[in-house]
């Protein structure tokens, strides 16, 4: 079976519950694409997934659509906050690594100015502050969209490689739980997808 | 679309339908009505098709003067600086006229990338691209110098703050500290922005080899034949395809275009931006401070950091003009994303920041006057007329009159017109730099202390081979990575509009447009 791993044989922890949907070859069914050829239909197409009330769902397209998030209902990201704790990390160490090596480790005599003068070190707890955050920023958004995964059941789909192109998916996931093959690729349809597919979980 | 402005039939040749001045009509950021897929097509063209003829000869000249440069770095670092030409009174000359004027042409790409971001002007996306990877490369440049101008480089790890056997740390009293922190933070930044902008184009670039991989069409076996003859020397195992697959992979990480995705990444991009701005105006604000908070006549000005800004910024945008003007000829249907227009708004920021450095320049001599100090006055007097008269009005016919033709707009759209101007801007800048530091050095407070400075030939190589390093990491950009931000482009495209109506003018359009 696919779905369990040699890991999981051994120990029961890493187990996951057995998919709700197979496919007739006995694959485990990940869940589904719908392919939509412009913006319009596939933003439209975000705001009827939102209002039927899917959960684990998501609209895939070749560059960031203008207020696609009001559309799909996100909420808004908590980045920012992550990254004003960085900030604080990096003005922090700045403070205490200039503070420390200038007026405790290694005091020296600079045209008799205070050691702990707070005034030199302005521009270096800003930099550090600055370098701080771009870390977070990045390295923030990668931990938060879960990324770097090289491998997703959806990239195995021919037609996917599209969505780096001109072409906008609707995905809806097995574990939502109003997911039904079915219904659901039906319901595609209806809000005009040109394409519904099965995606296997491998 | 736009309509045609009848002033357009008057400028001549090169309207391209961009330039129109009527405020109900938004000039199109991509002309010859494109579709998201021409815009994919034309990108990663750029790096899938064979290379323009004139790549190859030019890399092999960039490489060949980068090589030089390299020599020059270690016949330098194996005698010591004597091999330069200072001496006694001038003890910085070319190594620090080199670094600052490479970090400044650095301070565009993260201004365009930034700055314009953060206003929101769309049409940044035509040069943002080529503007950050010549801000990498200028600093990669730029590093060089203070690196070697120490003279024994492998002590050079004391400016950072290593803890070590000697017992003995870094002064953070010092501006020279601040330097290494603020020019290594800049790099660093500018690096992650950079390659933050680049995942989704990376993602693209991975699904069309994929792509062409599951077609069967993409497994022709790559050839390892010399570079100047040609002869082939052995077959590699793997197609081109394959490799481009796998390292623009590893560097999409996964990039599949979700709008949760998104959003975080446009959260994350605006944050990148917002930082970035404060970012480049005070790395070159505490370059500016190497010179200001010393007590030399001519380095002592509070003016100096908004005025190396200006400076960095005129530098900076004048560079990316002399790169892109000649590619915008030569690859095909680049016209079609870097327009008139775009050409057009940047010659405004040449004259605006050339106007600006050429206030600076008054406002210099008006305050070595106004403060009554000998020694500052007699700093600039000798600037303007002493034995480097030559150099100072290089710099100001360079940098204050040559962007002056900008007031007409027959110059400001002519691209031969830009270019002509960004080459004598960018010589003006780098003469900027040599008469802060050498006219200020050169005559010091007794006249037995006046000495001139002679560069060597291994001055003048090594500046040259730093314009081969960075001409060579700019060629190798133009061949391997996306030149043009492929998702953002599409995004700003009528046919990216959610709502439908790019295609003509909609008043809503504006509303909705923040």
């Amino acid at each position: 079976m696919p779905y369990t791993s040699t890991l999981s044989a051994y120990l029961p922890f890493f187990r996951s519950p057995p998919p709700r949907f197979v496919t007739e070859t006995g694959e485990p069914v990940w869940g589904i694409m719908a392919q939509f050829d412009d913006v319009v239909s596939a933003y439209h197409a975000a705001e009827k997934m939102r209002d039927a009330g899917f959960s684990k769902w998501d609209l895939h397209a070749p560059f960031p659509i203008h207020g696609i998030e009001e559309a799909m209902g996100h909420k808004r990201t908590i980045l920012p906050y992550i990254v004003l704790v960085a900030a604080f990390a990096g003005i922090g160490t700045a403070i205490g690594m200039q503070w420390w090596i200038s007026a405790i480790d290694y005091p020296l005599v600079v045209q008799g100015k205070p050691y702990g003068a707070w005034e030199p070190f302005a521009m270096i707890i800003f930099e550090l502050g600055v370098l701080f955050s771009a870390f977070a920023s990045l390295f923030g958004m990668m931990m938060l969209n879960g990324l770097p995964r090289l491998h997703h059941p959806l990239m195995l789909k021919d037609s996917f490689l599209d969505v780096t192109d001109d072409k906008f998916f609707v995905v809806v996931e097995a574990t939502d739980p109003s997911f039904n093959p079915e219904h659901t690729s039906k319901f595609l349809r209806e809000i005009g997808a040109t394409a519904v597919e099965l995606v296997e979980d491998a | 679309m736009t309509t045609p402005n009848p002033d357009n039939a008057a400028l001549g040749t090169g309207a391209d339908g961009t330039l129109n001045e009527d405020p109900a009509i938004r000039s199109s950021l991509v002309l010859n009505d494109r579709s998201l897929h021409d815009i994919t097509e034309i990108v990663c063209g750029y790096t899938e098709n064979t290379p323009h003829r004139l790549w190859k000869p030019l890399f092999i000249f960039t490489a060949s003067l980068a090589t030089v440069g390299v020599l020059m770095i270690l016949y330098l670092i194996i005698t010591g600086v004597g091999v330069w030409g200072l001496n006694n009174q001038v003890g910085w000359a070319w190594d620090i006229t080199n670094f600052v004027f490479w970090i400044g042409i650095g301070h565009a790409g993260t201004l365009i990338s930034a700055i314009l971001c953060l206003f929101k002007q769309k049409w940044r996306t035509a040069v943002n691209r080529s503007a950050e990877a010549m801000t990498i490369f200028a600093v990669i440049c730029a590093g060089i110098f203070p690196g070697i101008h120490v003279g024994r480089i492998w002590v050079i790890w004391y400016v950072f703050p290593i803890p070590n056997y000697n017992y003995i740390w870094p002064n953070f009293r010092s501006p020279l500290l601040w330097d290494v922190f603020a020019v290594s933070t800049y790099a660093t930044v500018s690096l992650l922005f950079w390659y933050m902008g680049m995942i989704p184009d990376f993602a693209t670039l991975r699904d069309r080899a994929d792509k062409r991989l599951r077609a069967g069409s993409g497994s022709c076996k790559l050839d390892v034949q010399c570079p100047i003859t040609g002869i082939k020397f052995f077959k590699l195992p793997v197609s081109a395809d394959r490799i481009r697959a796998f390292v623009y992979g590893l560097f999409a990480i996964g990039w599949n275009g979700s709008s949760r995705h998104w959003h975080r990444y446009e959260n994350a991009y605006l944050i990148l931006a917002g930082i970035s701005t404060p970012l480049v105006l005070s790395v070159h604000s505490i370059v500016s401070f190497d010179f200001a908070t010393s007590i030399l006549p001519g380095w002592h000005t509070t003016i100096f950091p908004p005025y190396f800004v200006a400076g960095a910024v005129f530098g900076g945008f004048a560079m990316v003009l002399f790169l892109l003007i000649p590619i915008r000829e030569i690859f095909p249907n680049f016209k079609d994303l870097l327009t008139l227009r775009h050409l057009e708004n940047m010659a405004k920021i040449l004259l605006v920041t050339g106007t600006m450095v050429g206030f600076a320049y008054t406002m210099e001599f008006f305050i070595a006057w106004y403060g009554g100090n000998e020694y500052e006055l007699h700093a600039f007097i000798n600037r303007a007329t002493g034995p480097y008269w030559w150099a100072y009005w290089t710099m100001i016919s360079c940098n204050v009159l040559s962007p002056q033709l900008f007031w007409f707009r027959r110059f400001r759209t002519n691209p031969f017109a830009i270019w002509i101007v960004a080459i004598l801007v960018t010589i003006g800048m780098w003469f900027e730099r040599f008469v802060i530091i050498v006219t200020s050095l050169h005559r010091a407070f007794l006249p037995g202390e006046w000495h001139m400075f002679f560069p060597t030939p291994v001055d003048v190589l090594t500046f040259a081979g730093t314009f081969g390093i960075f001409l060579t990491l700019f060629l190798l950009f133009l061949r391997f990575l996306p030149v043009f931000p492929i998702a953002e482009i599409k995004a700003v495209m009528p046919k990216g509009d959610p709502h439908g109506h790019g295609e003509s003018f909609d008043p809503a359009y504006m509303e909705d447009d923040d």
